[in-house]
């Protein structure tokens, strides 16, 4: 009988201590909340329009395939969607890659000279408003290829939020520290290294973290045009097919990955700058 | 190693000179405005600076200074006159003259030690890593920081990030410290024990020091001269006193005498006359 108190008493003490109630509500309940709310909706329309959205429960059936084998091949361009949201991610990656050695370079130009700025923002203003999709028909004349088109599409969307909040940390270093590189007699080339870079690396993770979620909506709509192996055109192609629930599944996979790939890119800016990502 | 020890006992063995270290000669400083217009900051500035002797520069704020602290730094040029440091005049900033700043100007993403070594590196690049370490090690000792060497800016409070500028500033061995309102931004008591330590450190290895201020005490206290400055715009030297108190000075004791007073007394009536001359 006394054990049994004990562990009573000890799971409570435990309970207040640490999965304090406040925080189980903040970070659990009130999430659920929100999405038991918007599932009820989706079940309430499903039902009375029965033709034209299947339940949750019916997408959660039909999909089932989906979740259990993600990883499955069933012979060319039957994959399991695994595969198809490595195959997106890849192209993402390499035009993020690309786009930010580009972009960070010419950044960091156009914030420390004024000229470079005078000569080159205007083209950004210009070119910034412009949906990325519409670089495709230019990539596809260039390359005739879907893929390298997709990754040049890609770069393109990651290059003006990068440049843009680059320069931005870069002409707002605070004078205080170049006033030490300057009574230090740094050389200008270690004034950029050790002053100018680390004091911009938050601007310049905002740009990072900024493109690469533009890049990542951007993906979508390039893979539905170009078509392949990705997670866009499975969307597309499930509408084709008139499968509305593998659709929802691939919306669901979409947005985590979204939230995922952003997640990760401020734990990196938490241990490159030593300072918790608090811009944006 | 015997560098770093020869350095260390030079550093000791210096004794107040009567050398003159600084010497600024007939300095005006004028702005340009943005519409065109000209603005007079400082007028026919003259002053000497000995070597190992504790200057402090007083006045209210806007008279201008700081800008006479940033010329000698070299960050901001004279407009006509001439400032020299051991008989070179001085054109661009240098590690000879290294500074103390009001807002501490540590670099955020580097820790307590980094903040330090950084400073070390660029000056003393002709030392071995260890010795550097040393040095290192020597200054966070020396301002009573050892325990919190690997902590980031953001996480120590305001007296202990300017103990580690002053670390900063007095690692390099500049042939002389400029300090601008090293204590503005402190509350009273940190100041009191900050001022107090700075004073220790530089009864142990004496330097020149020319400090901006605009408090009295303070000025009192630490200084071994004190330069009166008028009030912009077009500030000139109005006076400057030559502070009696034998080191190393109590501030109870210098409180408790009538010299004192009547220096301080006669420092903020200069001040206050000139302030009201303003209205």
């Amino acid at each position: 009988m006394s054990y049994i108190s004990s562990v009573v008493l000890t799971v409570r003490a435990v309970w207040h201590r640490s999965i304090r109630p406040a925080l189980v509500r903040d970070t659990v309940l009130l999430p659920l909340l929100g999405f038991s709310v918007i599932l009820a909706l989706w079940w309430s329309v499903a039902t009375f329009f029965t033709h034209l959205l299947p339940t949750p429960m019916e997408a959660l059936v039909a999909n089932l395939d989906y979740l259990l084998h993600p990883f499955y091949r069933r012979g060319p361009g039957d994959l399991g969607i695994g595969w198809l949201l490595l195959a997106s991610l890849r192209r993402v990656f390499l035009g993020f890659l690309l786009g930010s050695l580009v972009a960070i370079p010419i950044g960091f130009w156009i914030g420390m000279s004024r000229q470079a700025m005078l000569a080159i923002n205007p083209m950004i203003q210009i070119f910034r408003p412009v949906s990325p999709v519409a670089w495709l028909p230019i990539a596809l004349a260039v390359f005739n290829l879907a893929n390298p088109s997709a990754i040049f599409v890609i770069f393109i969307t990651s290059l003006w939020p990068t440049i843009i909040n680059t320069a931005l940390g870069v002409s707002s270093v605070s004078q205080d520290y170049l006033n030490v590189a300057q009574v230090l007699e740094m050389p200008c080339w270690r004034q950029i290294t050790k002053i100018m870079l680390p004091a911009s690396l938050p601007y310049i993770f905002t740009g990072l973290r900024i493109s690469l979620g533009i890049a990542w909506l951007v993906i979508v709509a390039v893979e539905m045009l170009t078509g392949g192996v990705g997670i866009g055109f499975f969307v597309w192609d499930e509408w084709s097919r008139l499968n509305l629930n593998s659709v929802f599944l691939a919306i669901l996979v979409i947005g985590c990955t979204g939230l995922l790939l952003d997640v990760l890119l401020s734990q990196v800016q938490r241990w490159v700058t030593h300072r918790p990502a608090t811009i944006r | 190693m015997t560098n770093l020890l020869t350095y260390l006992q030079e550093k000791r063995d210096r004794s107040r000179g009567t050398e003159d270290l600084l010497v600024i000669r007939n300095l005006t400083k004028i702005y340009k405005r943005a519409d065109g217009g000209e603005f007079l900051a400082l007028e026919d500035i003259n002053l000497t600076i000995k070597e190992n002797e504790f200057v402090a520069v007083i006045g209210h704020s806007g008279c201008g200074k700081s800008t006479l602290l940033k010329i000698v730094a070299g960050l901001e040029k004279a407009t006509y006159g001439s400032v020299q440091l051991q008989g070179h005049e001085i054109r661009k900033p240098g590690a000879d003259r290294m500074m103390v700043f009001q807002h501490y100007s540590l670099l955020p993403w580097l820790t307590v030690r980094q903040n330090i070594r950084l400073a070390v590196d660029e000056v003393l690049d002709y030392l071995t890593p260890t010795e550097k370490r040393l040095i290192v090690d020597e200054h966070l000792a020396m301002v009573n920081l050892t325990a919190a060497a690997d902590k980031y800016p953001d996480e120590i409070s305001g007296g202990m990030k300017q103990r580690v500028g002053i670390a900063r500033a007095i690692a390099i061995r500049p042939v002389m410290l400029l300090m601008d309102e090293p204590f503005g931004a402190l509350d009273a008591l940190t100041r009191g024990k900050l001022q107090r330590q700075v004073l220790d450190i530089w009864d142990a290895q004496q330097q020149s020091v020319m400090m901006i201020t605009h408090d009295v005490d303070e000025a009192l206290y630490m200084a071994d001269r004190i330069v009166l400055m008028t009030n912009g715009p077009a500030a000139r030297i109005g006076e400057i006193l030559e502070v009696p108190f034998p080191r190393k000075r109590n501030l109870q004791e210098l409180r408790n005498t009538r010299e004192y007073y009547e220096l301080r007394n006669h420092a903020l009536n200069f001040l206050d006359h000139h302030f009201n001359q303003e209205d």
